[in-house]
């Protein structure tokens, strides 16, 4: 009984930081972008500095007609955000946070193969945004689906080569054994892996400047061009809770996870901190690039991030055998 | 019958039925999409036999990856959504008798080299032991198949290649 009830107990706390931790991701979003751009953003909404700007984009998402295109595949359009959105939050099932006071750790469910159970999840949820590529009967939609598959298979390979040489240097799959295993020096001897993965991660989660499926000077808003109210409101959910596990794998991969001063009982802050500062890179590159074309997107990927990868991986090997 | 059983079953009759659509569908999407289910439901089979490696493998490379480059080469070829964008031809008899053929022969193989094997605990599913059997047992069979892929990756690029300088 004991364990059914912490079983549901981290379920439910998964399920909260679901709820909120790409809401939080959304609001620094807001107010970091406009403080970068001179501007002050949402103000109004909650009284305190636009607290509760996000809540109110919900409230109206909810309240929006739900349209479905003539044109679209119906079963495909109305479950492409679902696919989208949920493997995420199984994602989130498998990440450590760390020791939370006295208590060992803070996660849904401790894997042995915990790395690729998360990168399997995160690679699904690109399907949804296909899905609503192909879905919408918009020739926007399609010519953005296009490049939402290409731009899937050019950084699923340099991802998965970055995580790869991490798990090397631990001699574990499992995200908890990896953080354990993290000594400060892998900050210097992973660093390209940590740059690859990164950047990969972003262009895994279409964001800018990896945004061309979207770019929306030209293209309205890719695949999403059709979708309106809750649908559009789980796309954007999606795209910030990536950028949430995103930054969390990071951390635990290659920042050590919950490493840091009174780690015993304060981990979990530690990890946390970590994830916030890693979002905040995402939304800095958001400002600081312009888009990527379609061609130098894949020629990146191609050209410098595999190469590096792959040096990576053999670095690690050199350093592990040695 | 054990708990375990009952859902390898059902996950079994997700994955055959969801095949059978992904063949019947008259809209490529939908059979690319119905791809998606079969190999999801067969990853599930996996993580019930306790290979998880293999089955997150599994969903890591071909729901994420070969379903997106099937779908990616039916976009660049052609328009695939709307009904009846799957084509239909005359081979399509030869094509399921032959199906049925390699599929009961390959069940007879199984069943005829592991049939009644009991397979205990989790020691053969974990990633340490498949790494263990890959680079000690077999490790000639997988340098082979390596150079086979790489022969098949230049080959696609002289082919590729070739087009351009005419």
């Amino acid at each position: 009984m004991g364990e059914l009830l912490d079983a549901v107990l981290r379920c439910l706390i998964v399920l909260g930081a679901f709820l909120t931790l790409p809401l939080l991701v959304g609001q620094m979003e807001h107010k970091a972008m406009a403080h970068m751009q001179s501007r002050v953003g949402p103000m109004a909404a909650g009284g305190f500095h636009g607290w509760a700007q996000l809540v109110a984009d919900g409230i109206k998402f909810v309240q929006k007609e739900s349209i479905t295109p003539a044109a679209a595949d119906r079963r495909v359009f109305e479950l492409a955000p679902a696919v989208a959105l949920v493997p995420y939050l199984v994602a989130m099932l498998a990440i450590p946070l760390g020791p939370f006071f006295g208590q060992t750790n803070l996660i849904g469910q401790d894997l042995d193969l915990g790395l690729f159970f998360v990168l399997a999840a995160m690679s699904v949820g690109v399907l949804g945004t296909l899905m609503g590529g192909l879905g919408s009967g918009n020739k926007y939609s399609y010519i953005g689906g296009m490049r939402v598959a290409a731009q899937l298979m050019s950084y699923e390979l340099p991802m998965v080569l970055a995580a790869a040489s991490v798990a090397m240097a631990a001699g574990t799959l499992s995200l908890v054994g990896i953080a354990q295993e993290w000594e400060p020096w892998w900050l210097l001897t992973q660093l390209p892996g940590l740059v690859v993965f990164f950047v990969a991660g972003l262009a895994e989660l279409q964001r800018p400047p990896f945004d061309a499926p979207l770019a929306d000077a030209e293209l309205v808003m890719g695949p999403l061009t059709e979708y309106g109210g809750m649908r559009f409101a789980m796309f954007l959910l999606a795209e910030y809770a990536g950028i949430v596990v995103l930054a969390a794998l990071t951390t635990v991969l290659f920042l050590g996870g919950w490493a840091g001063p009174w780690s015993d009982h304060l981990g979990w802050v530690w990890s946390l901190l970590k994830i916030v500062a890693v979002s905040f890179l995402v939304i800095w590159a958001r400002v600081a690039y312009p888009r990527l074309r379609e061609d130098q997107v894949n020629a990146l990927a191609w050209k410098v991030l595999v190469p590096v990868a792959l040096a990576q991986v053999t670095l690690t090997t050199v350093l592990v055998v040695a | 019958m054990t708990l375990t059983e009952i859902v390898f079953l059902v996950f079994a009759v997700i994955a055959v039925g969801s095949a059978l659509l992904s063949m019947t569908s008259g809209q490529l999407v939908h059979a690319a999409l119905w791809l998606v289910v079969t190999l999801g439901a067969v990853a599930g089979c996996f993580v019930l036999m306790t290979a998880e490696f293999v089955a997150w493998v599994q969903v890591l490379v071909y729901v994420g990856s070969v379903v997106v480059l099937v779908i990616f080469a039916l976009m660049l070829t052609r328009q695939p959504s709307g009904a009846r964008s799957a084509e239909v031809t005359g081979n399509r008899w030869v094509a399921a008798v032959l199906g049925a053929a390699a599929a009961i022969g390959l069940g007879a193989t199984m069943v005829a080299g592991f049939g009644g094997e009991q397979i205990e605990g989790r020691r053969i599913g974990t990633a340490g032991s498949i790494g263990d059997a890959l680079f000690n047992d077999w490790v000639l069979p997988f340098e082979i198949l390596s150079g086979v892929l790489l022969a098949a990756l230049i080959g696609a690029i002289v082919i590729s290649r070739s087009g351009s300088d005419r």
